[in-house]
C-alpha cells in the first residue's frame, strides 16, 4: 500500500517544508495546499524549497478563512490532485504544516496495512457529543451563517439569534444524517473516490457551503454513505481547550508524546526544536505494533481546561477571583465555628484538640490579636496574629488561613466580646459549622465576681452584638450548617451537644465521649442573672435556667440516646 | 500626550531599536545607580528571550549606564529629570513604548524584578507569547513576591552578577490580601513581609503587589501607576471571577539585599517614589538598622511549580 499526504499549509513555512520532506523521504506523495491570503513571493520561495522532491505538488489554492466551505474546497481539490497524480496511493492521510509525526512512517503504513478498507475518521452525530463551543451543534447544519465569526463575531451571534427567533431552519439533504469530529482524518482512496464521485455531490456541496465550520462536519458525515469500515477516532492526537482553540505542544511535552504511541500529533509549537529533533522517533520494533493510547494526555488537558474554568476551590489570588454570588462556599475546607463553648468549659480548646485532632484556635478575632492554636505570633502561611492586619481584609484573614492549611479541619472559638466584621461571612459559608451557645457571655460576666449592677451596661451590650449575629445566623441568605441553643438548653444536656459536635469535627473517626470536660461552676449563675433582671436588663439570649439545672452535685443522669438534628 | 511630552525629556545615548524585529520581545525598564544588579539583570532576561532592551538611565551615577551602553542588545536612552514628576518613570516609558511596542509584547519590569511564569524553565517567553496570541489574551498578570534572605538583610553580600535568589530565597507564601478597584477593574493586591513587619499598625499604606508586566502593546495603552494598573482598564481584567483561574505569573522582588539599606536611605531622602516615599521613610525610620523579615512560617523558593501549588499564581488552562 502506498500512504498519501494532503497538507494544508497558511503559515510557518519553514517547519512546513520540514514535514513536507519528511512525508516524501518515507515514500509518500505529497500534494500542499497553501493558502492564497499567502503572498507570492513567500509562495514561491515555500515551492522553490520543495522542487527537488519529485512526489510533492501544490494544488489550487483558496482563501481559506476559518470555518468556512475553502477549507473543505481545497480539501477536495488536494484529494483529487493526489489520487490521480499517484495512482499507487491507497490511503490519503489529511495533515497540517503545524502537524508533526511521532512514530515512523512506516510504521502508520503496516498499521494501515493491518486494518484493511478501513477509514480512520471521529464522526459522531451531533446529539451525542458536547464538543463544540459556543453552543451550536445541530444549529450548525440547520442555520445560516454568512458573517465570518472570527472577524464579524456580533453580527454572527446577531444573525444566529434572529434565526432562532423566527424558527428559521435549512432542510439537510435527503439521506444525510449530520456527523462531527476531528478535520484530521485518513481515508482509503475508495472512499475518497465515492465522496468525490458521487452523482449528488453537487446538491451535498451546496448545502455544506452554508453550514458552520463544515471542515469538521463535510467528510465526516459523507464518509457514513461510502465507507466500508469506520474507526471513529482520529490517527492525528489533536487536543481542544476550552476556547475551542487546539492545544500546543512543546518541547516539554515529549515524554508525554512518546507514551502515547499516536502516529501524529499536532499543534506543535514551531519552535519547539527538542520536539522536532525527536520526532519521529526511530524505529522499535518492540513498540511496532503499540497501539495509539491518549489517556495521559487527555488528562493533562481536561485538568488544564478545569483550572481554568472551576479553579481551586478556596483560593483567592491574583487570577482567581470569584465575585461572592458565583460560588457556595467561600473557604477551602470545611471549618467550624464554637461560640460561647470557652466561656462554658475553660478548658475547651484543649479537650477539644485531645477528642478530635482538629486544629482548635482560640479566640481567633479576638479584639486584642489573633489567637492562632499553638498561640504563635505567625501562623502558617506567615499570617500575623495583628488585630489591624486581620481586620483590614477578615474575609481574607480567614480564607488564607483555611487555604494555607486546608489539610486540617480548623476550629475556633467566637463570641460577642470578639471583632464582628465576620459574621456574615460565616454565616453565608456553606463550609462553615457554626455552634452558638447564647448567653454563655453572661458566664464571664458572673465569674468576674462584680456586681449585677456594675456590670449591667456590659451585659447589654454584649447581649446586642450577640442578637445581631443570630439575626444574621438566621436570614434568609445563610448557608452555614448552624446550630442554636441558649445557655439553658445547653446546660440541661451538655454531653448530647458536645457528641453533636464532636461527630460534626470528626466524622466517623468521632467515639462516644469518655473524657468529660469540667465545666464552670454555675451555682449561682441564677441568681446572678435574676439580680441583672431586677436592674432593668433581661438577659433574654441564656434562656431560663434554673437552680436545678446547674446543680453540680452528682451526676445520675443516665446517658440519652444521641439523635442528630438538623438546624 | 503627557508621555510625548515627558519624552522630550529623554536624550538618546544608544539607539539599536533598528534592529527590533516585527514580532521581538521587548523588556522597557528605567534604572538609576543599579550597576551592581544590571549584569545578572541582562542575564536572567536574555535567558528568557527578550530579544530587546529598551533602558532608561535616570541620571546614575554609578557605572550602570556605560556598561549598558556596551549591551548589543540595549537601546538606552538618559534623562536628568525627577522621577516622581514623570510618574516613577512611567511617562518616559509610556513614550518608548508607544513609539516601539505597537503590535508587540512588551515586558515592563524594574531592575529588581524577575518575571517568573508558568513552564519559564522549559519555554522561553515566546511560547508564553505565542500561546496567549493564540489564545486572544492581551495582558498577563504577575504578582509581586517579594523575597528576602534568613537573618538580617543588611548582611548579604551582593555582588555584581550574583543571582540575588541564591541568598534572598524566602518569601511569604499565604498571607496576601485583596480586594477590587471599582474605577479600573484591577485587583489590589496587599501583604507579604512588608505588609507584616513594616505596615502592621496601618495596612491601608502597606505597598500594592499586582502588575500587569507583560502586554501585547497597542500605542493607546498606558499604565497608570507603577505597572500596577493599566488604561484601557480592560487590560486590568488578568483575574477570572467565576471561579476558574487564569494563567498567571509572579515577579520575584530581589529587593531585599545588603543594597536595600543605602536605597532606603537615599529614596527616602528624594522623597520621589509613591506618596513621597512614604514606604521608604517607614523603612528606614523604623527598620534603618535592619530588618529580619523571615519567620518560622517563611517559604524557601524552588521553583515556579512551588509557587503555583501552593496558589500565587497558576497555569490556569495553559498545560
Amino acid at each position: 500500500m502506498t500512504l498519501g499526504v494532503v497538507m494544508l499549509v497558511h503559515n510557518r513555512f519553514e517547519r512546513a517544508a520540514e514535514m513536507v520532506r519528511l512525508w516524501a523521504d518515507a515514500g509518500c506523495p505529497v500534494v500542499v495546499h497553501v493558502d492564497s491570503n499567502v503572498e507570492a513571493q513567500v509562495y514561491d520561495g515555500f515551492v522553490k524549497t520543495l522542487d527537488d522532491l519529485p512526489d510533492v505538488r501544490f494544488s489550487k489554492r483558496y482563501r481559506c478563512e476559518w470555518g468556512t466551505w475553502a477549507m473543505v474546497a481545497a480539501t477536495q481539490d488536494a484529494v483529487a490532485l493526489l489520487l490521480e497524480d499517484f495512482a499507487e496511493a491507497t490511503h490519503v492521510y489529511l495533515a497540517s504544516g503545524a502537524c508533526l509525526p511521532l512514530r515512523p512512517v512506516a510504521e502508520l503504513c503496516t498499521y494501515l496495512d493491518r486494518h484493511p478498507d478501513t477509514d480512520f475518521i471521529e464522526s459522531a452525530t451531533t446529539a451525542d457529543v458536547p464538543w463544540t463551543v459556543g453552543g451550536l451543534d445541530r444549529e450548525r447544519f440547520t442555520l445560516r451563517f454568512p458573517f465570518p465569526w472570527k472577524k464579524r463575531r456580533l453580527l454572527f451571534d446577531r444573525f444566529v439569534r434572529l434565526q432562532q427567533a423566527v424558527g428559521f431552519k435549512r432542510r439537510i439533504p435527503e439521506g444525510l444524517v449530520p456527523h462531527m469530529g476531528s478535520q484530521w482524518w485518513c481515508l482509503t482512496r475508495q472512499t475518497l473516490e465515492a465522496i468525490l464521485g458521487d452523482p449528488r455531490r453537487g446538491l451535498y456541496d451546496r448545502y455544506f457551503k452554508r453550514v458552520w465550520i463544515p471542515d469538521e462536519s463535510y467528510f465526516q458525515t459523507l464518509v457514513r454513505l461510502h465507507a466500508r469500515r469506520i474507526e471513529s477516532r482520529s490517527l492525528t492526537l489533536s487536543k481542544f481547550d476550552f476556547q475551542g482553540k487546539p492545544h500546543i505542544f512543546f518541547d516539554d511535552h515529549r515524554e508525554l508524546l512518546s507514551r502515547t504511541n499516536c502516529f501524529v500529533a499536532r499543534k506543535i509549537w514551531p519552535q519547539a526544536s527538542l520536539l522536532y529533533r525527536s520526532f519521529p522517533r526511530a524505529p522499535d520494533p518492540a513498540l511496532a505494533a503499540a497501539e495509539p493510547r491518549t489517556g495521559s494526555v487527555d488528562r493533562l488537558f481536561s485538568h488544564a481546561v478545569d483550572r481554568r474554568t472551576l479553579g481551586r476551590p478556596g483560593l483567592y489570588m491574583q487570577s482567581r477571583f470569584p465575585t461572592q454570588n458565583r460560588q457556595n462556599g467561600f473557604a477551602a475546607a470545611p471549618y467550624a465555628v464554637l461560640h460561647g463553648l470557652d466561656a462554658v468549659i475553660p478548658d475547651f480548646k484543649t479537650w477539644l484538640t485531645r477528642q478530635t485532632g482538629a486544629t482548635v484556635h482560640g479566640r481567633l478575632f479576638g479584639k486584642d490579636r489573633a489567637h492562632f492554636a499553638d498561640d504563635s505570633t505567625i501562623y502558617r502561611g506567615a499570617l500575623s496574629d495583628s488585630a489591624r492586619l486581620r481586620d483590614y481584609n477578615p474575609q481574607m484573614f480567614l480564607t488564607n488561613l483555611i487555604w494555607n492549611a486546608r489539610d486540617t479541619h480548623h476550629c475556633f472559638q467566637f463570641g460577642p466580646e470578639d471583632h464582628q466584621k465576620i459574621t456574615t461571612t460565616l454565616a453565608d459559608d456553606t463550609m462553615a459549622s457554626i455552634w452558638v451557645i447564647s448567653g454563655a457571655w453572661s458566664v464571664a460576666l458572673y465569674q468576674s465576681g462584680w456586681s449585677a449592677s456594675d456590670i449591667r451596661t456590659e451585659a447589654a451590650r454584649l447581649q446586642r452584638i450577640e442578637d445581631k449575629f443570630l439575626q444574621t445566623l438566621r436570614s434568609s441568605h445563610a448557608r452555614a450548617r448552624i446550630n442554636i441553643m441558649t445557655l439553658a438548653d445547653f446546660v440541661e444536656a451538655p454531653m448530647e451537644v458536645l457528641q453533636a459536635i464532636i461527630d460534626d469535627i470528626a466524622g466517623h473517626r468521632g467515639t462516644a465521649l469518655t473524657d468529660v470536660p469540667q465545666m464552670v461552676d454555675l451555682t449561682g449563675l441564677p441568681s446572678f442573672l435574676q439580680d441583672l433582671k431586677n436592674q432593668g436588663m433581661h438577659p433574654f439570649l441564656t434562656g431560663d435556667i434554673t437552680t436545678q439545672q446547674v446543680d453540680q452535685t452528682p451526676k445520675s443522669r443516665r446517658r440519652k440516646p444521641y439523635i442528630v438534628s438538623g438546624k | 500626550m503627557r508621555a510625548r511630552r515627558k519624552g522630550r525629556d529623554l536624550t538618546s545615548v544608544v539607539d539599536n531599536t533598528a534592529q527590533i524585529g516585527a514580532g521581538d520581545i521587548l523588556l522597557f525598564c528605567t534604572f538609576r545607580n543599579e550597576d551592581v544588579r544590571l549584569p545578572f539583570f541582562l542575564d536572567y532576561y536574555r535567558k528568557l528571550g527578550v530579544d530587546h532592551f529598551l533602558m532608561v538611565d535616570n541620571d546614575s551615577s554609578d557605572g550602570g549606564r556605560a556598561y549598558m551602553a556596551q549591551q548589543p542588545d540595549v537601546s538606552l536612552w538618559a534623562t536628568k529629570a525627577a522621577y516622581g514628576e514623570a510618574r516613577y518613570g512611567m511617562d518616559w516609558l509610556s513614550y518608548l513604548q508607544g513609539r516601539y511596542a505597537h503590535g508587540r509584547w512588551a515586558l515592563t519590569v524594574d531592575v529588581d524584578e524577575f518575571f517568573v511564569y508558568p513552564f519559564c524553565d522549559t519555554r522561553p517567553l515566546r511560547a508564553l507569547a505565542d500561546w496567549l496570541d493564540a489564545s486572544e489574551v492581551r495582558s498577563f498578570g504577575a504578582m509581586m513576591l517579594d523575597m528576602y534572605p534568613k537573618g538580617p538583610v543588611g548582611e548579604t553580600r551582593y555582588q555584581k552578577g550574583d543571582d540575588p535568589f541564591a541568598v534572598a530565597n524566602w518569601f511569604d507564601p499565604g498571607n496576601y490580601t485583596i480586594s477590587r478597584n471599582p474605577l479600573l477593574r484591577n485587583l489590589w493586591i496587599q501583604g507579604g513581609p512588608r505588609a507584616r513587619q513594616f505596615f502592621a499598625n496601618k495596612p491601608k499604606q502597606a505597598p500594592a503587589l499586582n502588575k500587569v508586566p507583560f502586554v501585547k502593546w497597542q500605542r493607546h495603552y498606558a499604565y497608570v501607576s507603577s505597572t500596577h494598573m493599566m488604561l484601557p482598564r480592560g487590560l486590568n481584567l488578568v483575574y477570572e471571577t467565576q471561579g476558574g483561574e487564569k494563567t498567571s505569573g509572579v515577579l520575584l522582588h530581589a529587593k531585599f539585599l545588603n543594597t536595600f539599606h543605602d536605597k532606603a536611605a537615599e529614596e527616602a531622602a528624594r522623597g520621589e517614589h509613591y506618596a513621597a516615599g512614604q514606604e521608604y521613610k517607614s523603612y528606614a525610620d523604623r527598620h534603618g538598622s535592619d530588618p529580619d523579615l523571615w519567620c518560622a512560617w517563611s517559604e524557601k523558593y524552588i521553583n515556579w511549580r512551588q509557587l503555583e501549588v501552593l496558589g500565587l499564581m497558576s497555569k490556569g488552562n495553559w498545560a
